[in-house]
């Protein structure tokens, strides 16, 4: 069964067609890149389906609810990650953490909040004001967040973006013991090598439109490239 | 183009923006109404009041004070029989007079006795506000005049005169009619002084609370989007209602303890300006019960909830603290308003656009409640409870549905006027 089923999604702003009518589905514990340039409708894509956006044209459906009648249901099964999601700077780590977990169900929430704490991994910190986090430490503890509700979809918005490499390795490594664990990820990313290595199956989006999907070996032989970086370049440039 | 130039051009360009403006344009509005509201005072002030005149004294001083309350003020009822008055009261009200001063028959008699000679008025009370006791401030300026002229007179007539009775040869008896009441001993401005005085705390402590958790409200919305924590939180499993909801009772609680702290500063502050004037309203049944009490803080409540709504739908405007601090102005306005109005005039005796205006206003009624209660005016009371709730649901509805738009995070609006608004924010 498919966890994300997306046909002929368009989102206009104002005049402007961000998203051109795409397609695509995700299989539940598939982990899904979606990449592409700037301003390709990325973004975009990755706001409908957590639920933030309205859709101008076509139809969504996640985990069997459809988007636009049933997103209160959808929210309770998602997680989003946004490239530059920010927490609430006066409180603590585990103050955040334990904010977001009260909005899950009660009996969870001390074990989501120590699932979040594990994950972040910013010992005594997690008890220091968040507007005393660096960057790296600020990501980690929204991945932290985003991981600990045990979500069936994760929605990743650059997951890494802010990591140094040993950090961004550790997360990369979270995200797939998370899909094998059974929850789907639809991520974004700039980083090829982090979608070569964390994707089951990619879709290459320019200007609004799927230019490319497939497994990512397939489509390293299709394009006779060596990595996914020249698939990138082979399909959105040339 | 030197540095100093290009800076500056730049700065110029970043502050020349509607939001810079409108609000500075708005203060300068209302200080431009405020200032002609005064103007009409005055010229009020320099009109000749109008009264009616029942003289029963035909002698010296009698014949002194009618003459001149024929030259300095309007008369529309003139008699010399004390049986008429009730026929004049009704002319003198009919045609928007002031008072009905009556001279009696002993008036002459007493003053050359050096006994205080009585001038009892009967004064029509219009409304409580600064501007509906000007005229009765002009008849008491007018019987001053009297008693100064007829001291000139007592005098030039015998310079042995006893000095103290000389100062002061007539005294007034006074009672006043106000909203189907009569006040048997008060004058207009005695009774505005102490109902002024009651309710003056009031729309203050409105006007803050207003104004602290209307900050409040807007900021939080600004910091929500300049935190990135919007997006987290639009995606949580929570009704957009909660939210709204959560943010206006969060703002309340703490606008209203923020207000208390400010109170306790102000009410020392006021104590040391109030002054008794030896009448006690509550003789005249001119008192809030405890049921009142209940309606006030309804009111209050409403009204609050009403313009913490208000604060929420332009705080979805705000796209960072500095925006936020711009769009809370309008809900300073919007509260110092109806204070000014309350302060200047009644709400019954306002034009009518004025009437509307205060009416249409949420944050009017708590100020109009207490003085409507003192007077069992329900119906303004109740029609303003009605209103303010409607408006409150109403407004609360509205961003409830911009949180279920892309408004909110995109900024897309289908109004045109607001376009620049938005894009200025976004």
């Amino acid at each position: 069964m498919a966890a994300i089923e997306v046909k002929n999604l368009v989102k206009r702003y104002g005049s402007t067609d961000a998203v051109k009518g795409i397609s695509f589905s995700i299989n539940e514990g598939e982990i899904f890149g979606l990449i592409g340039p700037n301003g390709a409708g990325k973004t975009t894509t990755l706001r409908v389906l957590a639920t933030l956006l309205s859709i101008n044209d076509g139809s969504v459906t996640i985990l069997g609810y459809d988007l636009s009648k049933q997103a209160g249901e959808i929210r309770k099964l998602i997680s989003y990650l946004p490239e530059d999601a920010g927490a609430y700077k006066n409180l603590t780590g585990r103050a955040y953490l334990q904010f977001i977990a009260n909005f899950f169900d009660s009996k969870d929430a001390p074990t989501m909040v120590k699932k979040g704490i594990e994950i972040t991994d910013l010992g005594k910190r997690i008890d220091d004001r968040v507007d005393t986090y660096s960057k790296g430490m600020m990501r980690r503890l929204l991945v932290g967040r985003a991981l600990m509700t045990n979500p069936k979809m994760a929605i990743l918005d650059e997951p890494t973006s802010g990591l140094d490499v040993i950090n961004a390795q550790e997360i990369r490594k979270l995200v797939k013991t998370t899909a094998q664990a059974g929850t789907t990820v639809l991520l974004s990313s700039h980083n090829m090598l982090e979608v070569e290595y964390l994707c089951d199956r990619i879709a290459l989006i320019s200007e609004g439109k799927i230019v490319e999907e497939g497994k990512p070996k397939a489509l390293m032989e299709k394009h006779q490239a060596r990595n996914i970086e020249e698939v990138f370049v082979r399909t959105v440039h040339e | 183009m030197s540095g100093l130039g290009n800076i500056t051009k730049k700065e110029i360009r970043e502050l020349m923006t509607p939001a810079t403006f409108v609000p500075i344009i708005l203060v300068a509005a209302i200080f431009a109404t405020m200032g002609n509201s005064i103007q009409g005072i005055q010229d009020q002030a320099t009109e000749p009041p109008t009264i009616g005149i029942i003289n029963e004294d035909t002698s010296s001083f009698g014949i002194i004070a009618s003459d001149i309350l024929h030259t300095r003020a309007k008369s529309v009822f003139n008699s010399t029989s004390l049986s008429e008055l009730q026929e004049g009261l009704q002319t003198v009200k009919d045609r928007n007079g002031v008072a009905i001063i009556i001279i009696p028959e002993n008036f002459t008699g007493r003053i050359i006795q050096e006994q205080q000679g009585t001038f009892q008025v009967y004064w029509i009370m219009k409304g409580a506000g600064i501007m509906d006791t000007i005229s009765s401030g002009a008849v008491e300026g007018l019987i001053a005049y009297i008693n100064t002229n007829i001291s000139r007179e007592l005098i030039t007539q015998n310079s042995t005169v006893n000095a103290s009775f000389v100062l002061s040869p007539t005294i007034r008896q006074e009672t006043t009619y106000f909203k189907d009441r009569e006040f048997v001993g008060i004058s207009p401005n005695t009774i505005s002084s102490m109902l002024s005085s009651q309710s003056l705390l009031i729309p203050i402590v409105i006007m803050m609370i207003i104004i602290m958790a209307g900050g409040i409200v807007i900021t939080s919305m600004a910091l929500e989007k300049e935190n990135k924590t919007l997006e987290t939180l639009l995606t949580l499993p929570v009704k957009r209602t909660s939210i709204v909801s959560g943010k206006i009772i969060a703002a309340a609680v703490i606008g209203l303890i923020l207000a208390v702290i400010y109170m306790i500063g102000m009410q020392f502050y006021f104590s040391g300006f109030q002054f008794s004037v030896g009448v006690n309203l509550e003789t005249y049944g001119i008192v809030l019960t405890s049921m009142d009490f209940i309606w006030i803080g309804l009111s209050l409540f409403l009204a609050l909830i009403a313009g913490l709504a208000l604060c929420m739908l332009l705080g979805t405007f705000a796209k960072n603290y500095k925006s936020a601090q711009t769009l809370t102005f309008p809900i300073t306005m919007l509260a110092m308003i109806p204070m000014f109005i309350t302060m200047f005039a009644d709400f019954d005796t306002l034009p009518m656009a004025l009437k509307i205006f205060t009416f249409a206003i949420p944050f009017s009624h708590p100020m109009l409640a207490p003085r409507a209660l003192l007077f069992h005016d329900y119906t303004l009371v109740i029609g303003g409870l009605i209103y303010v709730a409607a408006f409150a649901i109403i407004t609360i509805s509205i961003v409830v549905w911009i949180f279920k738009t892309d408004r909110l995070l995109v900024g897309t609006t289908k109004f045109k006027w607001l376009a620049p608004l938005v894009r200025r924010r976004r």
